[in-house]
């Protein structure tokens, strides 16, 4: 490969990177609401899927990209409610429900793409790339970072509204309080479940957008098992992003270059190594990054318990 | 009296299941005194100030405020009325800053928090008024238990309040601490406010009291004025008998060294140097005990002894065995027991029964486990058994520790470490919420066993406790053991100024 090509590559790499963590993104920045608030939701993955499924459909039925985010969201939400009610209200186990949220999510999501759509065989019309004028000129960063579509732009918009909502207003102050320290925040009169419940949704609600994604801004159809394990990626991002939304951004970032890294590489036909080993790559990755960091410190110290008052 | 007093409690219940908490509770408090309440491990101290600031609702009564009858659904709509409480438990937010742990839930969720200046304005200022010393962006985690307190009463004066209830205050704190405190507490009657004060700790109360409320078995039997009374008699209303404060003990000399401890250094958590070279060792049938103000390295070389922290170097040496840098599990079977200073981190598993935190170090042993199977029925008498020796208030052996009041928890600790028969005892802060009948008892246990030939060593900030029943005295300082004494009270001023780090004797003679 002489430089140019390189640069190239390089360039191409950078942006199918950040197209490839954008439902990382929304999914980790949503779980660290989760997270901080102390409910750990390892049922991510499911619903991802809901919300791959939900934006579809309705995308499918309306062909409106934005009313398909919505109903992306709202499928998360939804989903995200059902979490809640049994692991705050009823107080049952976060992981039982979390893996049971996770079958639920993969089954029904494919039983119904089964029933309606999958003899169709149609796909939808998916988000078109933006070009921002003159930055999307600049030589390979413009084809990097400036020619991807409104949604995968719309995470650096979240990534920084999270942040600012989680540490510079008076709910995420609550917010962090809750999954440190619930009891404090009781006696300062604040209900916690209303909190727990608040956090679950807003993590539900991104999830299921990172989800959406997938289906209308990636490929063009659902397909069973789409989101092929990244809801449990985005748990190890949130770890180790150690629960920020900035740091979840970039090493969503990071995970995304695994997957580019592999879709490429798997392109090169001067590359030998079995595509199933390249396949692997970034749950590798998620396996090494966890065993490196092994951050405990930064976690909710009430992570995963319920709250019982008084 | 004419005058309405200023909170008024009236025939207040609050049941448990089958536990009676408060048994148609009354009480009166005026407007600006300090008013104190004693009473045993589980009559209900706690339980009724719980009701009084919304943090637990009452089954029956009336709590009159201000001339209104209130009835509060949570802590906030107390605060509201300007009731404010610092719990047993600090209710503060491990890792948020003082300031923010101040407005949490304060105003709108959705308000923006860009302008913390004036928070910190107004905490300076209060801290600066009451001279409190709190600084408004420290990390709370980085603050000593001793701070921490004071970040929660100003926290409550910082939300404006007349009634300030304080559980325990003291029972953590150095003497120095407290006398603070004690100081504060005046300052606030000053102002205006009105203090409720509880501890077992009679001068104390003697001390800083207006009047003194005495409960037992969840009522109020006794309000009398500090003017009239004396710690003797409040002893004597509080466990209905006469409490020794002077405990007899037999002569016999002590035996062979059990435990030696040689040049031991170790480093806090922090990573700073703790423990300096301690070396001291203890004979069978001794009690040693090491005074000094908390912080000198105290805590550490309990943890370093029993395991819970590592070792720089040195040696401890039980029965002839090194046992330095094992595990935990391993020295606790070298027949070492260890009654340590944090029961909720060392010492119990809060949502586990009074059984089985019992047999928490041999739950593999005989005759509570055999063949891998727990003996259910063995663990439950012997349990319940220590529950009656040492009469530990709780509905039954399966209840969660966690349900008892603080005194109980530590009973049971004691009771457990005790009943192991172990040839050592370390016992870090044995009092941490006893009340002074239990304490009575509980010493005379530890007599028992030095005249039983076990060797204990007893760390206390409590100079009292360590006059009562020690053998010899070491006082450290800076991690490192400057000297030793006889538990003898005229030489209160040497071990004064031992603890403070001057080793001169010459000074002293001048
Ligand atoms: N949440 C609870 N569930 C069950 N029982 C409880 C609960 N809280 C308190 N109790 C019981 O109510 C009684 C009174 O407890 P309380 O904590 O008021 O005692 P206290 O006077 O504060 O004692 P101490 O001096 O040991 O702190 C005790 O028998 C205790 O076991
Ligand atoms: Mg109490």
């Amino acid at each position: 490969m002489d430089d140019m090509m390189f640069l190239t590559f390089l360039a191409t790499l950078a942006g199918a990177a950040w197209r490839l963590a954008t439902p990382l993104i929304f999914a980790s920045i949503g779980e660290i609401f989760s997270e901080r608030a102390g409910v750990l939701n390892i049922g991510l993955e499911g619903t991802m899927l809901v919300g791959a499924f939900c934006g579809f459909a309705a995308a499918f039925a309306t062909g409106s990209i934005p009313l398909g985010l919505l109903a992306g969201i709202a499928g998360g939400m939804l989903f995200g409610a059902i979490f809640a009610f049994f692991t705050i209200t009823i107080k049952a186990d976060q992981i039982v429900v979390g893996a049971a949220l996770n079958l639920l999510g993969m089954g029904l999501t494919a039983f119904l793409f089964r029933t309606y759509y999958v003899s169709t065989g149609k796909g939808i019309e998916i988000a078109q790339p933006v070009q921002i004028p003159f930055l999307s000129d600049i030589p390979f960063l413009g084809e990097a970072f400036f020619r991807q579509n409104l949604i995968v732009y719309s995470t650096v918009l979240v990534a920084i509204l999270a942040s600012l909502v989680l540490f510079r207003t008076s709910f995420g102050l609550t917010l962090r309080a809750v999954g440190e320290h619930p009891k404090a925040v009781d006696v300062a009169g604040r209900d916690v479940a209303s909190y727990r419940y608040a956090a679950v949704l807003v993590g539900t609600g991104l999830a299921g957008l990172g989800g959406a994604f997938l289906t209308l801004g990636h490929s063009n159809q659902f397909v069973e098992g789409i989101t092929s394990g990244r809801g449990f990626i985005a748990l190890a991002v949130v770890v180790f992003a150690r629960w920020s939304p900035i740091g979840a951004f970039f090493v969503s970032l990071l995970f995304g270059l695994f997957y580019a890294l592999q879709l490429m590489l798997q392109a090169q036909a001067s590359i030998v190594v079995p595509y199933q080993v390249l396949q692997a790559l970034p749950y590798i990755m998620t396996i090494v990054t966890l065993v490196v960091v092994r951050g405990k410190g930064a976690a909710p110290s009430k992570l995963g318990q319920p709250y019982e008052m008084r | 009296m004419s005058q309405k007093p200023f909170l008024r409690v009236e025939n207040i219940r609050k049941r448990f299941g089958p536990i009676v908490a408060s048994d148609g509770v009354s009480l009166e408090i005026e407007q600006g005194e300090i008013h104190s309440l004693l009473g045993e491990n589980g009559a209900g101290k706690s339980v009724l100030m719980s009701m009084i600031c919304g943090m637990v609702r009452p089954d029956e009564g009336e709590i009159v405020f201000k001339g209104q009858s209130v009835r509060f659904n949570s802590p906030r709509e107390a605060i509201r009325q300007r009731i404010g409480m610092v719990h047993q438990h600090f209710m503060l937010v491990p890792n948020l800053t003082v300031a923010e742990n101040y407005i949490l839930g304060q105003g709108s969720p959705l308000r923006v928090i860009n302008d913390m200046d004036e928070v910190h304005a107004k905490i300076r200022e209060l801290s600066d008024r009451y001279a409190l010393d709190v600084r408004p962006d420290a990390i709370i985690e980085d603050l000593s238990v001793g701070e921490q307190q004071r970040v929660e009463i100003l926290k409550v004066l910082f939300h404006g309040i007349d009634l300030l209830i304080l559980d325990e205050p003291t029972a953590v704190l150095t003497p120095q601490e407290t006398d603070r405190l004690l100081s504060l507490m005046g300052d606030l009657a000053k102002d205006g406010k009105t203090v409720v004060f509880i501890s077992h700790k009679l001068d104390e109360v003697m001390r800083v009291s207006n009047r003194i409320g005495v409960m037992r078995d969840g009522r109020v039997v006794h309000t009398v004025n500090v003017g009239e009374t004396n710690a003797r008699e409040l002893a004597r209303m509080m466990v209905g008998r006469d409490v020794r404060m002077e405990l007899p003990r037999s002569p016999e000399p002590p035996g062979h060294i059990v435990l030696s401890v040689d040049k031991l250094t170790c480093r806090a958590e922090t990573g700073l140097p703790a423990v300096r070279g301690v070396s001291l060792y203890v004979r069978a049938g001794e009690i040693v005990g090491i005074a000094g103000v908390s912080g000198n390295g105290q805590t550490e070389l309990s943890l370093a002894l029993s395991g819970l922290l590592p070792v720089d170097s040195g040696r401890v040496i039980l029965n002839g065995k090194d046992i330095t840098g094992l595990d935990p599990a391993r020295i606790n079977a070298s027949s070492f027991s260890h009654i340590p200073e944090d029961r909720h981190k060392h010492g119990i598993v809060a949502s586990m029964s009074l059984s089985e935190n019992t047999i928490l170090q041999r739950y593999d042993q005989k005759p509570f486990a055999s063949r891998g199977m727990l003996n259910r029925g063995v663990i439950g008498e012997h349990t319940r058994d220590l529950i009656k020796r040492f009469r530990i208030k709780s509905r039954d052996e399966d209840q969660p520790i966690g349900a008892l009041s603080g005194g109980n928890q530590q009973k049971l600790v004691v009771a457990r470490e005790l009943a192991r028969n172990p040839d050592f005892i370390l016992v870090n802060q044995l009092a941490r919420g006893i009340d002074i009948g239990a304490m009575e008892f509980v010493m005379e246990e530890m007599l028992k066993q030095r005249d039983n030939g076990r060797a204990i060593l007893l760390i206390s900030t409590e100079l009292e406790e360590l006059f009562a029943i020690c053998d010899r005295i070491l006082v450290m300082f800076h991690g490192e053991i400057l000297g030793e004494l006889p538990p003898d009270r005229t030489r209160l001023d040497e071990l004064g100024l031992l603890m403070a780090g001057q080793t001169n004797q010459p000074a002293l003679a001048s």
